[in-house]
């Protein structure tokens, strides 16, 4: 008649992209008359995040504060293709694309800039506030917006760009299942703390703590938002979630969000959270990708910090009291596991 | 048999002729054209349809039309003055407290019906209010963390 | 609540960056705090008709009889769409990529094979009109035997689940019925370790369950063209797989979407887009098809189960030297994406660890419950739940630390993965030297010292012999000083004389051409969207 407290890990990394590749995407950059870029895809936004990530990357490439930037999307008769929003693929494939195309589009842009200043396009640098400037001598410099109008109306370029970034498809050996599965890999380690109650099986996570090494952060909210969101649903599908309660037996599944149970925001927890950068040699600026790994290192945390806080071992999911009160009377009680020092 | 009925939503009166047993979420999006109300379960379970009706917050899915004739309704619609946001729109925006979006109207209007009770909400007190309310992205930190926000800069506006 | 370590390889990095790594508010946040942001619902027709679908009671059964008859004469109702209707009503996701065979109805006609499969369209002026409809619709089936169980399905005899893989398993490489992944000697190892441990887990099947549920909208357009407003994740996949359903060429579609209230995978299969489509050309009205709540919880595609079996050989003093996994996949009754996970998952075994005898066979095997589809850690998710557990158990068994033993057979740059790729741009030890310094989680000295960028393809993984591995066919190794590149480029050749370039890689034998059709074809085509059916 106690509750118990225990500690677990997990340590997990996460393949970036669809498996084995040819999963392309596209994106056009182009400049509208007064030098604001829209960026047209097809790609999707779930809310994670994709046309803010999108815009960041199409700023910083082509050299523009990124309230200049404008992302649309998603129509298939002005959007170019992208093989979808899944296998967190959408800031390493879709960024890559958006990075081609600008660096096309600022590409013209230079040398319309360099036309008006009468100079070479590789003396020019952006100040990444609008402003086109010679190296060295910053008074001499243009607008992005004079420049764009200069392009269309006198000089007769578009400022546009292109991008398709796709990973060649790999094959799979059929004996030896030889693959190559991704180009990069983001890591986690994550930290649980619940505690046990032995006379209910119902478990509380306490805290969370974790470090994600996620090749570059693109946007320190957005990334803050994916990891706290994701540890939830990690939580959500480690301790209540199922669609068959008695798998594999399909009977009394959910009908409503009365009986298919997520916890609330009073079964919530702190959840502190380290970024490590070590940057993908093709991801955009190094970014990886974060959407799924964020909940996969919950589930093992949880069921290890339950051994250590009860000594019981689930291996089944969800891990309802039900299978916990059941684990502790197989054992003749909890008995709580010794910590490793 | 359709009914006629009157109400006042988001301060300005509007009518409409339901059929008998019409939910006032489909009454609000397909008839009245207010689509800021969003539509989860129609089941009563996941509170994104949340709207408020004479100050109390309701489930409009389950809730039938035709009794809200007379009723002041709000909706997500009607936060904002003209171009000034409501303090919780403010508070959520800078707090990040929104992925895909669905769940936030209804949000909104669970959090400003307790604001409008309780202007001086516990964290807890804050916690129950939304408890009715699904959220499948955030993981609730960062709303909880806005309506507290939200009634702490009760006083803030912006043009 | 969110901090960084920016000085942990500082030396890959360049910082100075000018809008990237900015709080910047999203582009869609005003909309969403506004209830003004798009969905594919928030759009208004005038006579828009509601679709709502009809499904099997059964999970396995024959259908002897359908009268609908009353329910065509039923108010408001404009269209009973049955099976005969759909112009292609045979199909598999992946069909797109050519892998795997057509295996789907759009709408069952002579079998049903799961619980809510569907069968019959109503379209009508409402949604209660077609759900008062639904109810006079009579149905007469034979119920036959049905199989729930992974490992039942696979035994002889079990009930043929899906006529396109009458054994209940999706065919490999043509020839087999699970994805094999084979490293070292795995036999040899377990004889030679200390500890064996074994165990086997169970993932069942979890909901998507996002806010918004799956839905789309078809509008016949002004030029004779569809517009189709849709929640799907994958614009195009969707409007190809609608175009190969209504048999239209792919231009006639115009899909319109992008503001999705919550996918996590849920919105991938293209349930709802070609049966709205149809029903607008059937009716020359704009059609919403809109799956309740009630029916994304009882038939809409879930996270499939998966039952996962792992052996462990460990030695005392901590290496894990084999892993051996034989996991199963539930489909359900079709295919779906079930066939691709598996080889993710075959791809991601035995997890960020080097361990040098590995072996696995991963299986995709057909029940009779609702397709499963992808969800958030497709194919990744439960495998990293039990090699996790695992871990831990194994930790236990040689009473070492849970964390130290994980660092200890971390993966490191110069590892060959059991996958035959060099393991590179690694991470596992310092995320785990963080994390146990944030939660106070003491480690050993020699622990905090480690590092990924070191010790890497030695002897400490176990793989000394390297000239007895197939060369990788992967690009040659990038020296570490090379700055980090802000777009994809294929490496340049080793410049740099600490770096010796592995020998040409060999050319991979080309699989042999399936014979046919491209029934059963072994692998994904990189030409995605044209199809040569």
């Amino acid at each position: 008649m106690a509750k118990h407290r225990g500690r677990g890990v997990a340590t997990i990394n996460y393949p970036i992209g669809m498996n084995l590749g040819g999963d392309p995407s596209q994106a056009l950059v182009h400049s509208n008359p007064t030098g604001k870029f829209t960026v047209a895809l097809s790609s999707i936004d779930l809310g994670q995040g994709m046309k803010s990530v999108v815009r960041q990357i199409c700023a910083e490439t082509l050299g523009v504060p990124v309230e200049d930037v404008y992302v649309d999307t998603a129509d298939s008769d002005t959007g170019p293709h992208c093989t979808g929003s899944f296998a967190s693929r959408g800031t390493h494939r879709v960024g890559n694309a958006v990075i081609v195309a600008a660096r096309e589009a600022r590409a013209v842009m230079m040398e319309a800039a360099a036309e008006e200043l009468e100079v070479d396009p590789g003396d020019l640098e952006t100040d990444g506030r609008g402003n086109i400037r010679v190296k060295g001598a910053p008074h001499r410099s243009i607008t992005v917006q004079e420049v764009a109008m200069a392009a269309q109306f006198q000089q007769g370029k578009t400022i546009a760009g292109r991008g398709i970034f796709l990973v060649p498809l790999s094959d799979v050996d059929p004996e030896t299942g030889e693959m190559s599965p991704a180009t990069c890999y983001a890591h986690a380690c994550l930290i649980a703390d619940v505690e046990v109650d032995d006379e209910t099986g119902d478990v509380s996570v306490l805290k969370i703590t974790s470090a994600y090494e996620i090749g570059r952060a693109i946007n320190p909210k957005m990334v803050e938002q994916q990891l706290v969101g994701g540890a939830w649903m990690g939580m959500s599908h480690a301790l209540y979630e199922t669609v068959e309660p008695y798998y594999p037996d399909p009977r009394h599944g959910p009908r409503d969000f009365n009986e298919y149970l997520m916890p609330g925001p009073g079964d919530i927890c702190p959840h502190e959270i380290v970024v490590l950068e070590r940057p993908a040699p093709d991801g955009p600026f190094g970014a990886k990708g974060i959407g799924e790994m964020c909940a996969n290192p919950v589930l093992p945390a949880v069921a290890n910090a339950i051994f250590n806080a009860v000594g019981v071992r689930i291996n089944d999911l969800p891990i309802t009291p039900e299978r916990v009160l059941r684990a502790i009377q197989a054992r003749g009680g909890a008995v709580p596991a010794a910590r490793m020092r | 048999m359709k009914t006629p009925i009157q109400f006042r939503l988001n301060g300005e009166d509007v009518a409409a002729f339901v059929e008998g047993g019409a939910n006032l979420l489909d009454t609000l999006r397909e008839i009245v054209g207010d689509l800021t109300v969003k539509g989860g379960c129609w089941q009563g379970t996941c509170g994104t349809c949340t709207v408020i009706i004479d100050g109390v917050p309701r489930l409009s899915c389950i809730t039938l039309a035709e009794t809200c004739s007379g009723s002041s309704i709000e909706t997500a619609a009607g936060l904002r003055r003209g171009s000034e946001l409501h303090p919780l729109q403010i508070a959520f925006m800078e707090r990040f407290a929104a992925q895909c979006g669905y769940c936030t109207p209804g949000m909104l209007m669970a959090a400003k019906a307790l604001l409008d009770k309780n202007p001086n909400p516990t964290r807890q007190d804050v916690i129950e209010a939304i408890s009715g309310n699904i959220c499948r992205c955030t993981g609730y930190e960062p709303i909880i963390n806005a309506v507290l926000d939200a009634a702490r800069d009760h006083t803030r506006s912006r043009v | 609540m969110l901090e960084f370590r920016k000085d942990i390889f500082a030396d890959e990095r360049d910082d100075h960056l000018q809008e990237i790594g900015q709080p910047t508010q999203r582009q869609d946040m005003l909309g969403h705090v506004t209830g003004t942001s798009r969905y594919y619902d928030d759009h208004r027709f005038a006579n828009l008709l509601h679709l709502k679908v009809l499904r099997s009671p059964h999970a396995h059964a024959r259908i002897r009889s359908i009268d609908d008859s009353a329910a065509a004469r039923a108010p408001g109702v404009k269209r009973i769409i049955r099976a005969a209707d759909v112009p292609v009503n045979l199909n598999t996701l992946l069909s797109l990529m050519q892998f795997g065979k057509d295996d789907e109805p759009s709408l069952a006609s002579d079998v049903v094979r799961y619980k809510g499969e569907p069968i019959l369209g109503i379209v009508a002026t409402s949604e209660r009109a077609a759900l008062e409809a639904m109810a006079l619709v009579r149905i007469s089936y034979d119920p036959l035997p049905a199989v729930f169980d992974v490992e039942e399905a696979l035994k002889p005899g079990a009930p043929s689940v899906n006529p396109a893989y009458p054994k209940n398993t999706f065919e490999y490489h043509g020839k087999y019925d699970h994805q094999k992944l084979r490293f070292g000697d795995v036999d040899a190892a377990f004889a030679q370790a200390d500890i064996v441990l074994e165990d086997r887990y169970q993932m069942s099947p979890i909901e998507h369950a996002p806010t918004e549920t799956n839905g789309s909208i078809a509008v016949p357009d002004t030029n004779g063209r569809i517009v189709v407003y849709t929640s799907t994740q994958a614009l195009f996949f969707s409007l190809d797989t609608a175009a190969k359903i209504n048999a239209l060429p792919s231009n006639q579609l115009h899909f319109i979407g992008g503001t999705v209230g919550g996918g996590f995978g849920g919105k991938v299969d293209t349930m709802t887009e070609p049966l709205a489509i149809l029903a607008a050309r059937l009716t020359g009205a704009p059609v919403r098809y809109r799956l309740s709540r009630h029916e994304e919880m009882q038939f809409g595609s879930p996270r499939g189960a998966e039952r996962i079996y792992i052996k462990d050989g460990i030695m005392r003093d901590g290496r894990i030297i084999a892993r051996q996994v034989r996991a199963y996949f539930d489909s359900g009754a079709y295919t779906r994406l079930s066939s691709y996970a598996v080889i993710k998952c075959a791809g991601h075994i035995p997890g960020p660890y080097s361990i040098p005898n590995v072996y696995a066979d991963v299986y995709c095997v057909y029940t009779n419950r609702t397709p499963a589809t992808a969800m958030r850690g497709f194919g990744v998710t439960a495998i990293d739940f039990a090699i996790e557990c695992q871990m831990d158990k194994d930790a236990v068994a040689i009473g070492m630390d849970p964390l130290e033993f994980r660092m200890l057979n971390a993966y490191r740059d110069g590892d060959m993965k059991a996958h035959r790729r060099e393991a590179k741009n690694c991470a596992l030890i310092e995320c785990a030297q963080v994390a146990a310094e944030k939660a106070q989680w003491p480690l050993r000295d020699e622990f905090r010292r480690m590092s990924s960028r070191q010790g890497g393809g030695s002897a400490r993984a176990g793989v000394t012999d390297r000239s007895r591995m197939p060369t990788p066919a992967a690009p040659p190794r990038v020296p570490a000083s090379t700055a980090q590149r802000a777009a994809y480029e294929r490496p340049m050749p080793a410049v740099s004389p600490a770096v010796t370039p592995p020998p040409a890689p060999p050319i991979p034998p080309q699989p042999s051409a399936p014979a046919g059709s491209s029934h059963g074809a072994r692998r994904f085509s990189s030409v995605f969207g044209t199809r040569r059916r």
